[in-house]
Formats: C-alpha cells, sequence, structure tokens
C-alpha cells in the first residue's frame, strides 16, 4: 500500500538474496507440488468417509434421520462463513505477493475470525446434538455424520493454527519467499477445505433435509 | 482411571513360557549389541550419521535393515504356525495354546506386509530412485527421514506389544465385528491399530515425496519416458499408495472410534455395518499387493536388461503395463470377499477384472523373455532370483485366475489354497523381487559384492523350500483345510502337514545361508571391492557413481539423452570424465527433528493403546514443537566446496582408472 509498509519488505531476512534460494532443496515450487500432492491424500481420506457415510446414513436405528436434525437456516450462515472466508484468504494472498504487509495480517486476521465462528457454530451445534441425547454413539447414521463432519471441523481447527502461527511468522520476518511459500500452501489447504464443505453442505445437509 | 491407564504388572505374560524365552533372548542380543557399539565408541556414529541422517542412501540402508530384522520376528511367527499344526494333529493339543495361536498368525501377516515387504521395498527405492533419475536427493530429504522413523514407530510398537499385553487375535485383517471392544476387549488390537495407522501415515508421505521426486528432480534431459524402468514402477506404486493408504487411515480411524468413543460404524447394534469396513480395507489392500509387486517387476526387468547385455525389450509397454495394473488393482477389490452377499453380476463383474489383470503382467512376463532371447544371460545370483520369479509366480497368477472364478471362490475361500496362492505371488513375486535387488545394488549400497556361491545356495534353499512348504498346502485346500487352525484331527492332511513343515524348514536353512552370506561377504570383503562403481557394467545413472556413492551424488548433473543413459554414455565416451572446475554443491544437513518426532509420537501411540491421556498429551505436543522449532531455524543446509568436490572426485577417478586396467 504505502511506501513505508514496502520498505517492509525485506527480503534478507533469510539470509540470501531471492535468485540463489531457487537452487534448493524443498524449493517452494517442489514444496507446492508436494503439498498438492498430500492435499489429494487428504481429500481419498474425505471420499472414504464420505462413502461410509452415503452407506449408513438411513441406518438411524430407531432414532433421528437428518430430516429431524438439520437446521438448514443455521447450516447456510455457517458455510456462508467459510466460503467468505476463502475470499478474504485470497486477498490476503494478493497482498502477500504485493509485500502489503499490513493489508495481509489485517486479511488473515479476517479469515482467522470467519473461521472461528464457523468452527464456533459447528462445536454449537455438536452441543446441541449430544445433550438431546443425537450424540454419535446413538445411531451408525450418527457416527458417520459426526465423523464426516467433524474431519473437516478437526481440519478447519488445525487450518486455523496454522494461520496464527502465520500470523507470528509474517510479524515477525516479514514476507518473505519462505513465507509467501507457506502462505500459498495454506491458502491450498483453505480452498480445499471449502470445496470439501460444499459437499458435505449438499450431500449431508441439503440432500439429507429433504 | 489410574496414572497408567489399562497397564499394570498383569500386562507382562510372566506365565506364558514362550513368550518370556523369547523376550530374555532378544535382551540378551539387545545387550550385546549395546555393549559392542559402546566398546567400539560407535553411538556418536550411529546418531549422527545414521538417525539423524537426511541422505536417501542411508535412509534406503536403515530402511532394509529394518525390514531384515523383522523378517526374522514374521519368520519366526511361521516357523511356530507350521511347527504348532504338525505337532497338534490327531487331535493333539501342540504347544501353543489357541489365544497365543491366533495372535502369531495375526502378528506374521502385519509383520511380513508392513513391517517386512514395504520397508524393503522402501528401502531399495530410497537407495537407487534418486540415483537413477540424477537427482542429489529426494525432493523433501527431512520428510525422507520422518517417514523412516514413523515406519520404526510401527514397528516398535508392534514388537512392545510381544511383552506388554497381547497383540490382536483376529487375523491381519482385523474384520469388524470381532475386532470391535465386545469380541476384542483386550489391547490386542489396539496395538494393530496405532502400529499400522502410524507406519501408514509414514508410507504415505514417502508415495508423496517420491512423487514429488520423480516430477521435479529428474536429471536436465530425462523425460518422463525415459526413466529407467525400476523409477516407474516405484512411481507407479507411489501413484498407488497415495491413492489408497488414506483409505486404511480412514478405516482404521473408524475403527478406533468404535473402540474408543462407542461409535457405530461397524458394531453389530446402533445399525453398524460390518461390510463397510470389508470394503474400505481391501480398496487399500488391494492395491497394496501391487505396491509391493510393481517395484519387484521393475528390479527384475532391470536385472533381466544387464545381465544380458540387452536393452529391456518392450520398455514403452513395460511402462504402460505397470500403469494398466495400477488402475485395475483399484477395481478388483471385492474378489476378497465373493462369499460375502453380493449379486452374481457385481461377483462377475469383479471376476472379469480380476482376471484381466492377468494381461498386462502376462505382457511383463514376455518382455523378459524376449529381452533373454539372443541375449547372453550371466547367471548370477540376482538372475536366479529372477528365474525363480518367473516360473513360480507364473504358478501364483494362474492359480489367482483359478480364484478369480466366483464358483471356485466358493468352494476354495478362506482355505489353505487361498494362503498357499497368495505366498505364491508375495514370496515367488515380491519378496524374490527385493532379494534379486539386494544382491543387484548391494555394491553400490556398501561398496562391495556378495559372496556368490553362498548366495546361490541361499537362493536354492528358498527356491526349493518354497514349493515344499506351499505346494501341500493347495493340496491341503482342495482337502478341505481350513486357514488359521491352531489343532487338527484328520488323518488325509496329516502327511500334507508334515510336508509343508518341512519347507519351511528349508526355507529357514535358506535365511540363515543369507545372513551368513552377509558375514563372509563383510570379512572378505578387500577382495570383493567395487572399485569402478559400475560392476555389472550396468546401463542406468546409478552405476556412474563410486560405490558406496558420493554423499552428494553426482558433482555435476548429468545429461540424459536414453534411456540406457550410462550405456550411452560409456558408448560415447562421456562416461568418467574430469572436469577443472566444479560448482558448489548445495546439501541438507542432518537433523535429529525426525527421530525426536518419531518418539513423540511412539510414546502417544503406546499411551492410546493403553489408555493413558497425559502420557498421549506429552507425546503429541512434543512431536508438534520439535516440528515448529524444525519449521523455524534456519540451518537446514550447507555447501559443498568446489575444491572438496574435486578432492573426492579426483580420488574416485583414479580408482577406476586402476580398476577399468
Amino acid at each position: 500500500m504505502s511506501i513505508a509498509i514496502r520498505a517492509d519488505l525485506d527480503l534478507a531476512h533469510t539470509g540470501e538474496p531471492l535468485a540463489n534460494r531457487d537452487e534448493h532443496h524443498d524449493t517452494s515450487d517442489n514444496t507446492l507440488l508436494g503439498f498438492w500432492l498430500y492435499l489429494m491424500t487428504d481429500c481419498i481420506l474425505f471420499a472414504s468417509v464420505f462413502a461410509t457415510y452415503a452407506v449408513l446414513y438411513m441406518n438411524t436405528d430407531g432414532g433421528v434421520s437428518g430430516k429431524d436434525i438439520f437446521e438448514l437456516n443455521f447450516v447456510l450462515i455457517e458455510t456462508a462463513a467459510l466460503l467468505v472466508s476463502s475470499i478474504t484468504f485470497g486477498f490476503a494472498l494478493i497482498c502477500a505477493k504485493h509485500q502489503k504487509r499490513a493489508a495481509t495480517l489485517i486479511w488473515l486476521l479476517i479469515t482467522f475470525a470467519l473461521g472461528c465462528a464457523f468452527i464456533g457454530m459447528e462445536i454449537y451445534e455438536f452441543h446441541h446434538l449430544i445433550e438431546q441425547g443425537n450424540g454419535p454413539q446413538r445411531s451408525a447414521f450418527l457416527s458417520s455424520f459426526f465423523a464426516l463432519v467433524g474431519m473437516h471441523g478437526l481440519h478447519v481447527t488445525a487450518g486455523l493454527i496454522w494461520m496464527a502461527i502465520m500470523m507470528l511468522e509474517v510479524v515477525k520476518t516479514g514476507l518473505n519467499k519462505r513465507s509467501i511459500t507457506r502462505l500459498s500452501c495454506l491458502s491450498l489447504f483453505w480452498h480445499f477445505l471449502d470445496i470439501v464443505w460444499i459437499c458435505v453442505f449438499t450431500v449431508v445437509y441439503l440432500l439429507g433435509a429433504m | 482411571m489410574s496414572f497408567l491407564g489399562k497397564l499394570t504388572l498383569e500386562s507382562i505374560p510372566y506365565h506364558e513360557p514362550i513368550i518370556m524365552v523369547t523376550l530374555a533372548v532378544v535382551a540378551v542380543i539387545g545387550v550385546i549389541i549395546a555393549a559392542l557399539i559402546t566398546k567400539y565408541k560407535k553411538w556418536g556414529v550411529l546418531w549422527n550419521d545414521w538417525f539423524t541422517s537426511v541422505d536417501h542412501k542411508r535412509l534406503g540402508i536403515m530402511y532394509i535393515v529394518l525390514a531384515l530384522v523383522m523378517l526374522i520376528r514374521g519368520f519366526s511367527d511361521a516357523i511356530m504356525m507350521r511347527t504348532q499344526q504338525a505337532l497338534a494333529i490327531n487331535g493333539a493339543a501342540g504347544y501353543l495354546p489357541p489365544e497365543h495361536y491366533d495372535q502369531i498368525f495375526t502378528a506374521h501377516g502385519v509383520i511380513m506386509i508392513i513391517f517386512m515387504a514395504m520397508p524393503f521395498m522402501i528401502g531399495l527405492m530410497n537407495l537407487v530412485v534418486p540415483l537413477q533419475i540424477g537427482a542429489r536427493d529426494v525432493a523433501f530429504p527431512f520428510l525422507n527421514n520422518l517417514s523412516f522413523w514413523l515406519t520404526a514407530s510401527g514397528a516398535v510398537l508392534i514388537n512392545i506389544s510381544l511383552g506388554l499385553g497381547e497383540f490382536a487375535k483376529t487375523g491381519w485383517v482385523a474384520y469388524p465385528p470381532l475386532s470391535e471392544l465386545s469380541f476384542s476387549p483386550g489391547v490386542g488390537v489396539d496395538y494393530y491399530i496405532w502400529a499400522l495407522q502410524i507406519s501408514g501415515i509414514g508410507t504415505t508421505l514417502t508415495g508423496v515425496n517420491f512423487i514429488a521426486t520423480v516430477l521435479k528432480m529428474r536429471a536436465p534431459g530425462m523425460k518422463l519416458m525415459q526413466m529407467p524402468i525400476f523409477t516407474w514402477t516405484c512411481t507407479w506404486a507411489n501413484i498407488l499408495i497415495v491413492a489408497s493408504f488414506p483409505i486404511l487411515t480412514a478405516v482404521l480411524a473408524m475403527l478406533t472410534l468404535d473402540r474408543y468413543l462407542g461409535f457405530h460404524f461397524f458394531t453389530n447394534a446402533g445399525g453398524g455395518n460390518a461390510m463397510m469396513y470389508i470394503n474400505l480395507f481391501w480398496a487399500w489392500g488391494h492395491p497394496e499387493v501391487y505396491i509391493l509387486i510393481l517395484p519387484a517387476f521393475g528390479i527384475f526387468s532391470e536385472v533381466i536388461s544387464t545381465f544380458t547385455s540387452k536393452r529391456l525389450f518392450g520398455y514403452k509397454s513395460m511402462v504402460w503395463a505397470s500403469g494398466a495394473i495400477s488402475i485395475l488393482g483399484f477395481i478388483v477389490w471385492l474378489h476378497h470377499f465373493f462369499t460375502m452377499g453380493s449379486s452374481a453380476n457385481v461377483n462377475a463383474f469383479f471376476g472379469v477384472m480380476t482376471m484381466v489383470i492377468a494381461v498386462p503382467t502376462g505382457v511383463k512376463l514376455f518382455n523378459w523373455l524376449f529381452t533373454i532371447y539372443r541375449g547372453r544371460l550371466r547367471l548370477t545370483v540376482p538372475v536366479l532370483w529372477t528365474l525363480g520369479f518367473m516360473t513360480t509366480f507364473t504358478i501364483g497368477g494362474m492359480t489367482g485366475v483359478l480364484l478369480a472364478v466366483p464358483g471356485a471362490d466358493y468352494v476354495l475361500h478362506n482355505s489353505l489354497f487361498l494362503i498357499a496362492h497368495f505366498h505364491n505371488t508375495i514370496i515367488g513375486g515380491a519378496v524374490f523381487g527385493y532379494l534379486a535387488g539386494f544382491a543387484y545394488w548391494f555394491p553400490k549400497a556398501m561398496g562391495f559384492k556378495l559372496n556368490e556361491r553362498l548366495g546361490k545356495a541361499a537362493f536354492w534353499c528358498w527356491q526349493v523350500g518354497f514349493y515344499v512348504a506351499f505346494m501341500p498346502l493347495y493340496v491341503l485346500g482342495f482337502l478341505g483345510m481350513t486357514r488359521r487352525i491352531s489343532h487338527t484331527d484328520n488323518p488325509d492332511w496329516n502327511f500334507w502337514i508334515y510336508f509343508a513343515a518341512v519347507g519351511a524348514f528349508i526355507i529357514f536353512a535358506g535365511i540363515i545361508l543369507q545372513f551368513v552370506q552377509l558375514y563372509v561377504s563383510f570379512r572378505d570383503r578387500e577382495q570383493n571391492l567395487d572399485t569402478t562403481g559400475d560392476p555389472w557394467n550396468g546401463h542406468t545413472l546409478e552405476w556412474s557413481t563410486s560405490s558406496p556413492p558420493q554423499f552428494y551424488n553426482f558433482a555435476k548433473d548429468p545429461h540424459v539423452s536414453d534411456i540406457d543413459c550410462f550405456t550411452d554414455m560409456k558408448e560415447k565416451g562421456e562416461a568418467y570424465q574430469r572436469h577443472d572446475n566444479y560448482e558448489p554443491i548445495h546439501m541438507p544437513k542432518n537433523t535429529a527433528s525426525g527421530i525426536l518426532m518419531a518418539i513423540g509420537i511412539t510414546a502417544a501411540g503406546f499411551a492410546a493403546i493403553w489408555h493413558i491421556l497425559w502420557l498421549a498429551i506429552v507425546g503429541m505436543l512434543g512431536a508438534f514443537v520439535v516440528f515448529l522449532f524444525r519449521a523455524y531455524s534456519n540451518d537446514h543446509d550447507y555447501y559443498v566446496q568446489p575444491d572438496e568436490v574435486a578432492k573426492i572426485e579426483n580420488t574416485h577417478l583414479d580408482k577406476v582408472a586402476r580398476g577399468l586396467i
């Protein structure tokens, strides 16, 4: 943004000029590809749990089914929080690539807050269900529901912890090649969780509430 | 819950003499090894040069050492089962109580597949793939170290189960509802879960690492379709790893939730569906067998091509056949449970798909035969393993096609026919392949050749022993003997059970001969030094380095313009060139982060098994803190200076010059 912020841009934090780092092991190119590959393994992890949900969602054991417990309006707000957080992360990454440290941090903070809102709402939903006696021990449907949505929630939580650490890193060391690579990985992770959530929203909530 | 969770003094099986004697022997051997290391002051070397190493070659060697140690453990289980069955005929009880026998056959399966075959395969891959593609290391050297220690962590947990508590009594597949808390209340299944879970994550990371390596780290000029065939088959195996191991992670996590938090995925109550576990397990388990066999196919291809001094016949068809096997490997899983209630049409589809896999495999076999045709095959040890494989694996493949017929499977499933079939393919295919690779690349890794006579003797013991041990199982299968039986009472079976036991001891002789071979070769290493780095007149880049290779692998990036790149260089006179000026080489530093993280995770796994909450938290937090330290230290790498490179290279080239004369 301002010249002052640009002056902050200090590539020398890593001790070496950018050009030389390309021949390093763990170059950002390799890291991004490796992270992509990791995300694909994560995708298969989710696919396995989705498949399990698809097989078990009718096994309610005389208990509640999706129609009885899903509150679509609530989930819609939850979904909106997560989807908007993907956009704000996108802004953060654009700012990071333009070496705007303060703006990057602000957008990351907004993303973090939206992520926290999402997780908070999910915890509320889980708590509510368990309180009513519809916990994961009740039936195979609820087991697979809690596992699928909970696994996504754990991923988002991990993403939030990572984001908090990245904000500290950006404050301390600035936007150098290393932190930008890491932010790019986190961005892939965050968008990936968004896509997974769209599937969860559709398959679990929308189809389940029908 | 008490401070140590479910762990009490009663957890030590001191009333089981067999286990206690085993533990005593292991303890004595451990003390002797520790004393020797102390005496020769090698703890520092072990820690600084090996445990903390990020060098793919050293990690490869450590993987193979782990595999050999676990081979001894898994084979002890095998000998115990064979002797138990031989003693417990005509209604006799034998020497192993049923609950112990059940643990043994479970441990045998898990160890042989997850902790013997997998580390052996990944070890060879670590050792060879970066060298074959002309890279200085893998894409993520630290991650590679971590992967190894996660694998070792699983191995440690499964070995602890021997002396503390019990192992699963479920068979290596741990099918629910038997593996659920209501039918397996002990810690056995928990050992199973956490050993597999932790090592499985290590394997997934290896897969990611090596795919990134072959995509990003190839030497200049090497196109994908110029990668050596072993690298290609490993790449297919890695694709299978990243596509299938997460399914194992997921299914084990679900079983964990069932057992620890009372979920109802696979339970009888609450609407659970055990078939879901079985489907998911084999959606991982079937690709897993191709993960084991494809690299072995690559090894046979390298061996045949090198020792006939010919280019591999049908390189492209070999690559695509491996790809076809990889894809088909994902759509056959249901043949593991034809009898479990699918409709005839579903069974027919999976039966046909299973048979179709024989086609690309047949393509490979003919490629090897055509490579031998009109070549001058040198009958070295790796070639013997390859020829033994070609006959043995073909038989195993044909019994596999037989089992792929759902109707026949209804008769033969769960019988010893099945056991004979999969040992026929896994021993005759994968294990023979790794042992061929072991003999083939040993001089590259260690700098001296293995004793040829003892190697051949070991091969013949394995080969003969295999047939004597497993052909009777086909017969017993037809006679109706099912698997996992601890004692029998059928006079018709006795002869064949004895027969098989004899075979197990012949294989035992083969294993002993291999360890003798290692000892003798080490003792006589001065006479068998590989001074040129190219003992077999090899075709690919790993043979262009010294033996063992320089820690930076290549002083200058090799330029690749042919599949048999090193042969091409030798023909053009470009091999062994001296250079006047070298550039600084950038190298990763060794790090203790991997082993420290794995120690934390092992502690957490152990704590999870015994329900010790505080230790689980401490272990995971510890691992996370080490990870953060690693992520935020800047001391990761260093440069090897040109004069040092020049010194190392010139010493090697002088040796080569003397060796070639």
